[in-house]
């Protein structure tokens, strides 16, 4: 179990995380997210006793990280996977862990066996990759087999077999009772892997919750009906009645229809009273990355501009074709003719010539008019998902240097 | 376009590629998967001429990569964040690029703020944070303008936000008709982002498919049926001779892609359906389906469960000693 | 791939990087301040050296003894020019950006030799006239015969030192390498080489020891070299060539 009561760290004047209170729980999975810069990796060096919080506290089963009793095997911590003297092997980096923490050296090779190292086990760590490196991390973490574990960004780096690996691992730490805290920005693999939410936004608190609970709260589900493809009528059919009956409905790029605001049995009824056979009836939850990014807006430190994205991320209107690129033109940039004086030649020639697609400010002719500026970039994010009460605690933040994120420091 | 054609490349005795053949086409994007080690990497600095094939060729518009004159305006590569001087400014870094290639200043200024760099752009890259490096490798490949993008992992280190933008990037690249070609190793990132998807395992091609084919061809699919007549579909369906996986108190499993049969027959029998949604693995589980001889770090047995039992084990035992 | 272009964009990355800016300064402010302290402690020594000395005194050669440590920094500043593309990975992305490899690295070796000439010109010649100034009457002057070929030639020097730098950093593609070879090299082994008689014949063909004859203009006492001052510099020249060509075979052969 941790525990942060009202912990804020300040660096002079910028504040990094500020009076956070959560409880990470043993038993599940608990996903720690945020954009970058909002003190994940601050919060989690406090907890590991790295750095001091400048108020509040946080304890781990009842004391602070540096009072813990033979502190390495109660609590194990990925923290940056290069933090390793490259000079010496797997092995030996290991057996001094556990020499420090008296663990004895037979633990170090079945944690080896465990992340699958130990053919390099004797190899220098400076050669490893990436993957290899948070391998060897994770060793490191489950040396004294303790009960609290902390990954920050476990899945660095690793392969599809080992992303698999390391969710099941996590997972079953926690079915074991283990209290495991992760932090990541892979909303996808953490919709896969956790129970449980954190959500810190510039340093401050923005959800607790459980990721049903979370996704439920700040976006919507909907459901994919499809209908016979041959006749297209019995689709208008269904639109309609579904629409009448207070339902919102949107077509869907293989010719479905997207609905939101109605039951799935209710549904069924309206079709079955409008005469409409249906082929696809199918219930689906929203992304955990829409729910995230709906509560974490306005809260992000670092972003791109945010009109290149609005020309960027406009999905084609319906019915257009993506432009065909011309056969056997040799010419860099065909898709940006450049003006004919220059031939070719250098397609960045004139002034105001070369329309550059995703470098123009606002781009003309692409607002597609069905579309909402850029609260709905994707296909994928239902347009009409009801937007999420902005958490009111994100104003008074303080804005931060982007140079200064959190991975830099 | 890319064409790889028996491309080959040996170090001594170790075949890092073997013979691959595939071609990376024009207005789509074309995932590139596989485990560590098979050899990705390789095929991609192979592309880029950095690494020279042990035989076959690789050609990029019909044209080998030191043919192009210009490079920077064909096809720009996010191969390693890391590929940069850390002494150098965002801004000059780019610059260099620009100039080795005739590419005006100005461009270095637009992609800086495509890429969201435009408030760090004189600051040194080596306080840069992996998602801004990040960040910065983009920028580069974008900086010719071309038509072909090659992009290695391309989300590492960027944060949620970073992830929907890059993936959203690449649509839009491909939307208009350029060759984008992207490694991950995130399953499912890939499964948001490709619709293509070529396929190494051991330095072989394994399959080169669209996304839709790989995953039905490598993994088992069905439709799940809900309904509150749970018999008479029952039997409507065993009289068409269609055969039910699993079934609970309102829940049925069927073979198969059926969703279409299934809805014609409980019209045609008037049974009310709650929910008839067609089933399909994960990218991921055809991926491991597929790749599963040829992954080079395998973790122990792959079974957490049996190593964590193990691990408690041995957590008790010296506990008690 | 217009070579104007490699060489526009050559000028940008070694601009750009702090280390060009405090290498050079380095060679500058090292080979002025240790040539005028030497030329001076010399003046005050003068009346104490032995008649033979005496005759051998060269007030030119005098003021460039600080060369021998600041070409250290201008081994530093050939070194890092070529090695930090491959440390930092830059390397991949310049490649990508300029694949003909010939047209790269010579592109890059002459943008960094047209400054470390102009660098070691500026510095060859404040050196003399600094060194001079600190040698009072015993000072040489720029119209004396030999002079002015010896404080060209100092430039000349440096400059050929670094390239030499630059193409030993091609071959071994690492900059802890390169210097961890080149710095005992220049240091200690010429001089080692040059203290003992059996050795010396050898050790006045390396580049430093051949190269540095430009810069004297009296002879030693009893000087045997086999080269005069032109030929020094051709047989360092020739070392440069080599080391050059043996850069450009190893970019050309090896995978970046």
């Amino acid at each position: 179990m941790i525990e942060a009561v009202g912990l804020t760290k300040r660096y002079g004047d910028k504040t990094a995380v500020y009076n956070l209170s959560f409880q990470v729980r043993p038993g599940a999975v608990t996903g720690f997210l945020g954009p970058n810069g909002s003190g994940k990796s601050t919060t989690m060096r406090m907890i590991l006793g790295l750095d001091n919080p400048t108020s509040g506290r946080v304890t781990i089963g009842g004391y602070p990280y540096r009072k813990l009793p033979n502190a390495p095997r109660q609590v194990g911590a990925l923290i940056d996977a290069k933090a390793v003297h490259g000079g010496r092997s797997a092995r030996n980096h290991l057996l001094s862990l556990a020499q420090l923490s008296g663990i004895p050296a037979r633990r170090v090779d079945e944690v080896l066996g465990v992340v699958g190292l130990q053919d390099v086990a004797r190899k220098r760590s400076r050669g490893f990759s990436l993957g290899m490196g948070q391998r060897l991390g994770i060793a490191a973490a489950l040396l004294g087999d303790p009960q609290v574990l902390l990954f920050d960004e476990p899945v660095n780096g690793l392969d599809p077999e080992g992303i698999l690996w390391v969710r099941n691992l996590m997972k079953a730490l926690a079915a074991e009772g283990r209290t495991v805290f992760v932090s990541s920005h892979l909303m996808s693999e953490m919709a896969l892997t956790a129970d449980h939410l954190i959500v810190i936004g510039r340093g401050q608190l923005l959800a607790d919750m459980s990721v049903r609970d979370f996704i439920s709260a700040n976006s919507a589900g909907f459901a994919r009906v499809r209908t016979p493809d041959t006749e297209p009528h019995l689709r208008e059919k269904l639109s309609l009645a579904l629409t009448e009956a207070g339902g919102q409905v949107l077509p869907e790029q293989d010719g479905a229809l997207r609905v939101t605001g109605l039951a799935l049995p209710r549904i069924s009824d309206l079709a079955h009273e409008a005469g409409v056979r249906l082929w696809e009836l199918s219930p689906h939850q929203a992304s955990l990355e829409e729910a995230y990014m709906r509560m974490t807006q306005g809260v992000v430190d670092y972003r791109s501009t945010a009109d290149q994205k609005a020309g960027l991320q406009q999905p084609l209107p319906p019915g257009a074709q993506p432009p065909v690129p011309v056969p056997g033109q040799g010419q860099p940039g065909w898709y940006a003719p450049p003006p004919p004086q220059h031939a070719g030649a250098h397609p960045y020639g004139g002034p105001g010539a070369a329309p550059q697609p995703y470098a123009q400010p606002v781009p003309q002719g692409q607002a597609a008019p069905a579309q909402p500026p850029a609260g709905a970039p994707a296909p994928a994010v239902p347009a009409a998902a009801p937007a999420a009460s902005a958490p009111s605690s994100v104003s008074p933040a303080p804005v931060t240097d982007p140079t200064k994120s959190e991975d830099a420091r | 376009m890319i064409e790889l054609e028996g491309l080959t490349k040996r170090y001594g005795e170790k075949v890092a590629v073997n013979n691959l053949t595939f071609a990376v086409r024009p207005g789509i994007i074309t995932g590139f998967l596989g485990p560590n080690g098979a050899g990705k990497s390789t095929t991609m600095r192979m592309v880029l001429g950095l690494d020279r094939p042990t035989a076959g060729d690789v050609r990029i518009d019909g044209k080998h990569y030191d043919e192009l004159k210009d490079p920077l305006k064909y096809i720009g590569a996010l191969l390693d964040a890391k590929a940069v001087h850390g002494g150098r400014s965002a801004y000059h870094h780019l610059l260099c690029l620009a100039q080795a290639n005739g590419i005006p200043a100005k461009r270095v200024h637009e992609v800086l703020d495509v890429v969201g760099l435009t408030a760090v752009a004189k600051k040194k890259a080596k306080g840069f944070s992996l998602g801004m490096g990040q960040r910065l490798g983009i920028a580069a490949a974008l900086l010719g303008d071309p038509r072909i993008l090659m992009f290695d992992e391309p989300v590492n280190g960027l944060d949620p936000e970073g992830i929907h933008w890059i993936r959203n990037l690449m649509k839009a690249l491909a939307a208009q008709g350029r060759t984008v070609f992207v490694s991950s190793h995130l399953m499912s990132e890939m499964a948001l982002t490709a619709d293509h998807l070529v396929v190494i395992g051991q330095g072989r091609l394994l399959a080169d498919t669209s996304m839709a084919d790989f995953i039905a061809q490598n993994s088992r699919s069905y439709v799940r049926v809900r309904t509150p007549q749970r018999e008479q579909l029952l039997d409507v369906l065993h009289e068409a001779g269609i055969t039910v996986a699993g079934s609970g108190s309102e829940v049925l499993e069927v073979e198969g892609d059926k969703s279409e049969r299934i809805g014609e027959l409980a019209a045609q029998h008037r049974i009310v359906l709650h929910e008839l949604s067609p089933q399909q693995a994960s990218l991921e589980e055809a991926f491991m389906r597929l790749t599963a001889e040829s992954v080079e770090y395998h973790a122990h047995g792959g079974q957490p469960a049996g190593q964590q039992g193990a691990q408690q084990e041995w957590g008790a035992e010296w506990r008690r000693g | 791939m217009a070579m104007a272009q490699v060489v526009r964009s050559e000028w940008t990355k070694i601009r750009s990087v702090a280390s060009t800016v405090w290498t050079l300064s380095l060679a500058v402010v090292v080979t002025i301040a240790l040539g005028m302290l030497i030329s001076a402690l010399s003046k005050s020594e003068y009346d104490n050296m032995s008649a033979q000395d005496r005759l051998s005194f060269d007030p030119t050669f005098t003021s460039f003894a600080g060369t021998s440590l600041g070409q250290l920094a201008m081994i530093v500043f050939g070194v890092l020019v070529v090695a930090n593309e491959y440390s930092t990975g830059m390397i991949r992305t310049s490649l990508a950006a300029v694949p003909q490899r010939g047209a790269f690295l010579f592109g890059k070796i002459a943008v960094a030799t047209l400054l470390a000439l102009v660098v070691g010109m500026a510095t060859s010649f404040a050196a003399f006239f600094l060194g001079q100034a600190m040698l009072g009457d015993l000072k040489a002057s720029l119209g004396d015969p030999g002079v002015l070929r010896a404080v060209f030639g100092g430039g000349l020097y440096m400059t050929l030192i670094a390239m030499f730098s630059m193409g030993v950093a091609a071959m071994l593609r690492s900059p802890m390498l390169s210097l961890g070879i080149l710095m005992p090299f220049f240091f200690l082994i010429s001089s080692i080489l040059g203290a003992v008689d059996a050795t010396q014949k050898v050790g006045r063909f390396l580049p430093d020891q051949a190269g540095s004859k430009i810069m004297q203009v009296v002879p030693p006492v009893g000087d045997d070299t086999p080269y005069g001052p032109w030929g020094g510099l051709g047989i360092m020249v020739l070392w440069v060539v080599a080391a050059l060509i043996g850069g450009y075979v190893v970019l050309k052969r090896r995978d970046a």
